[in-house]
């Protein structure tokens, strides 16, 4: 809640972080879409590794946040094609809590940062504005 | 370990079966051989004492025989050399009397020449028995009917022990006879002087059991016993007539009886001894070897007893630490498999839970437009908002510990200075121990060598034991210790509080997970079982010891690396 000052007054469209959020949890996804829109950012929802691959082809995002625990693909998985296809995207993880040791390994394949379940928005919202300003400093 | 209802009563029964095994299999062949030793020693040493004093009786048989056929013979030949009417003359006989002294000394007493009557016609000797008349004489009786004859001893008309040499000559058709008196004492040394060890002695007998010589000892053989010499020789004929038998005889004690028949079966020479003193050093050596085999019986027995209960104890200890190490087994099982359920459920929650603080957001989030900042119960709503938050944060925490006793935290190894982390705690939970009253003491080893584990790790379990010490504490107040010191390879962290104590049956829940006797929303009960978890992890060990009314001490033992020393 703390950043909406800084995304929640941008209106215009350029200047919006475009997000793309990836988790088989459907409930999870919509509620945080709905939240971050409201916090400026651009919002796209997806629920499994294939439909985020498609939406990433149809459109350029800033930023991605990817659960790395999903049914049909692993979250490493997703996040090296994205890197492949787009190696501007900046790349955020949510484990649950104690698998750091995969978000070390997505680190390593080249993600920004990660974050554990259940988080706190404000803490989610800052490190998009931080991948997002590295995204443009890139 | 078998299964046995009482394992007193086994180990028992497994001593007694270990020290009779051991006691038969080293017992039974020493016994064996040393009986066999024993009997063949017995039998040998009792045929060679057997044979000497056989040998020994036999020649002193010869030896009496001889004496008594050379004084028959010098009485023959006397009677063949000079005619009767020589002898007849007193004259004659004196000088032929002392011939026979000067040649054996004084064993010839007298000589003297008995016509067919009885009657003594010539006599040289130191009695007056000149015209003696022996018709009635046993001696005589006996004497006329045989070319020669040695009488028994008897008293005769002397009245003291002699006995008689004669022979029988023929003259003109009527028969004569030349006795001799032969001294008792000169024949009676002959056997006498057969001494042997302290009751060994010899004595000659007649028919009718009559001593002929006098015994050194007094002797009580019966006429039955002396009969049984005489049936004996009848019925097993021994060589050279020699018997050797052991009866009771004496006093109280068994005794050795030798035999060997005189004078054609007419004396019995018979030596005796105490069977103790003829197998004295039988005996001595028997003794000494029963001795011998007791005391090394006694050694083994003592050696089996002695060994096999320290055997027993060995093992009853090694059964006994098995048992412990089975039980810790077990108990980590449990510990791991009941962490790999709740690290499964915290997984599972975490979604849900994250799904709801979201919306609770989300209704914050919309609770901030304009069209509801007039809502009457606004500030409701935004309470019942926030404790969602602050419940859906306690449940996040409770899914992080369990995530953590399942071991799934950050375990990064790292060098970790204990002293350093316990200042630092020590230092974090000052304000709070001031407010409890608690006064917190450290011992901290000097020149620790550091520990190569995880810092959060290390750092829980520490927090994790102060914070319980002070929460015990909270009421009364008290002293907490903590002291770090090396103990072999591992390092000895040690908490020990004044609190109030745990009772033994909480003692033994412990380390288990969820249990706990704070109330309900203070402790999730698994502080100390991802206590247990971690410290179990690290390869060291975390016990507990404690007293109600007396303070609990919480034993912390984490192993050094040999490198880091």
């Amino acid at each position: 809640m703390t950043s909406s000052p800084d995304g929640g007054e941008q209106k215009t469209g350029k200047d919006r972080i475009r997000l793309l959020i990836m988790d088989d949890e459907t409930a999870y996804v919509d509620v945080l879409a709905n939240r971050l829109r409201k916090r400026g950012i651009d919002a796209t929802k997806s629920f499994s590794g294939t439909e985020a691959i498609q939406t990433l082809r149809k459109q350029d995002f800033d930023v991605a946040l990817l659960d790395l625990k999903m049914e049909d693909m692993d979250g490493i998985e997703v996040l090296k094609i994205f890197k492949k296809m787009d190696p501007n995207l900046e790349v955020l993880m949510i484990t649950g809590h104690g698998s750091e040791e995969a978000a070390k390994q997505g680190i390593e394949a080249g993600a920004f940062d990660y974050l554990t379940k259940p988080c706190e928005l404000s803490l989610l919202v800052e490190k998009i504005v931080k991948a997002h300003k590295a995204r443009k400093r890139a | 370990m078998k299964p046995h209802s009482d394992p007193e009563t086994y180990y028992r029964h497994l001593s007694r079966l270990m020290i009779t095994t051991v006691i038969i299999v080293s017992l039974i062949p020493m016994l064996l051989v040393g009986g066999v030793i024993y009997y063949q020693f017995h039998v040998s040493y009792k045929e060679k004492v057997y044979d000497h004093l056989g040998e020994l009786i036999r020649k002193h048989k010869q030896n009496i025989d001889a004496f008594l056929k050379e004084k028959l013979a010098d009485i023959r030949f006397l009677a063949s050399t000079c005619g009767i009417e020589e002898l007849n003359r007193k004259a004659v006989l004196e000088e032929r009397l002392d011939g026979l002294r000067e040649e054996y000394g004084t064993i010839f007493e007298d000589l003297g020449v008995v016509n067919a009557q009885g009657r003594q016609v010539a006599y040289a000797g130191p009695f007056k028995l000149d015209d003696a008349d022996y018709g009635e004489a046993d001696w005589f009786k006996k004497a006329i009917g045989s070319s020669h004859f040695i009488s028994d001893v008897f008293m005769g008309l002397r009245g003291y022990p002699h006995f008689i040499v004669a022979t029988r000559y023929t003259v003109d058709g009527s028969p004569w006879l030349l006795r001799a008196t032969i001294n008792f004492t000169a024949f009676n040394s002959l056997v006498e002087n057969i001494r042997i060890g302290r009751t060994g002695f010899a004595y000659i007998l007649n028919r009718d059991g009559e001593f002929q010589t006098e015994p050194a000892f007094r002797t009580k053989l019966s006429r039955e016993e002396y009969a049984q010499f005489f049936i004996r020789k009848a019925s097993i004929p021994q060589q050279d007539g020699i018997h050797i038998h052991e009866e009771m005889g004496g006093r109280g004690g068994k005794s050795l009886f030798v035999g060997a028949f005189l004078k054609d079966g007419d004396w019995l020479m018979v030596y005796q001894q105490k069977t103790s003193d003829a197998f004295s050093d039988l005996h001595q050596a028997q003794g000494m070897a029963v001795l011998m085999a007791f005391l090394g019986a006694l050694g083994i027995v003592s050696t089996a007893t002695i060994y096999t209960r320290q055997m027993i104890g060995r093992i009853a200890q090694a059964d006994r630490d098995k048992e412990l190490m089975n039980k810790q087994v077990i108990e980590t099982g449990k510990l791991a498999s009941i962490g790999q359920l709740a690290a499964g459920i915290a997984h599972e929650i975490n979604n849900p839970v994250a799904i709801m603080v979201e919306e609770a957001g989300w209704i914050e989030d919309l609770l901030e437009e304009e069209e509801f900042k007039e809502g009457k119960n606004l500030d409701e709503f935004q309470r019942a908002l926030r404790q969602i938050n602050t419940q859906g944060r306690r449940c996040k925490e409770i899914t992080h510990k369990l995530l953590s006793f399942a071991r799934k935290t950050d375990s990064r190894a790292q060098e970790v200075n204990v002293n350093e982390l316990i200042q630092e705690l020590v230092d974090l939970s000052s304000q709070r121990s001031r407010y409890s009253n608690v006064t917190i003491n450290t011992r901290l080893a000097p020149n620790l060598p550091v520990l190569k584990a995880s810092q959060t790790e290390v750092q829980q379990v520490l927090l994790n034991l102060m914070n319980n010490a002070l929460d015990a504490m909270e009421k009364e107040g008290g002293t907490l210790d903590i002291a770090t010191r090396r103990e072999k390879e591992h390092l000895l962290i040690k908490m020990a509080d004044s609190g109030p104590g745990i009772p033994a049956a909480n003692l033994e829940r412990i380390f288990e997970p969820f249990f706990t006797t704070k109330s309900v929303g203070k402790g999730t009960g698994l502080g100390l079982s991802i206590c247990y978890g971690i410290v179990k992890k690290m390869g060291g060990e975390i016990t507990v010891e404690s007293a109600v009314g007396k303070g609990t001490t919480f034993d912390v033992r984490i192993p050094m690396e040999e490198a880091s020393a």
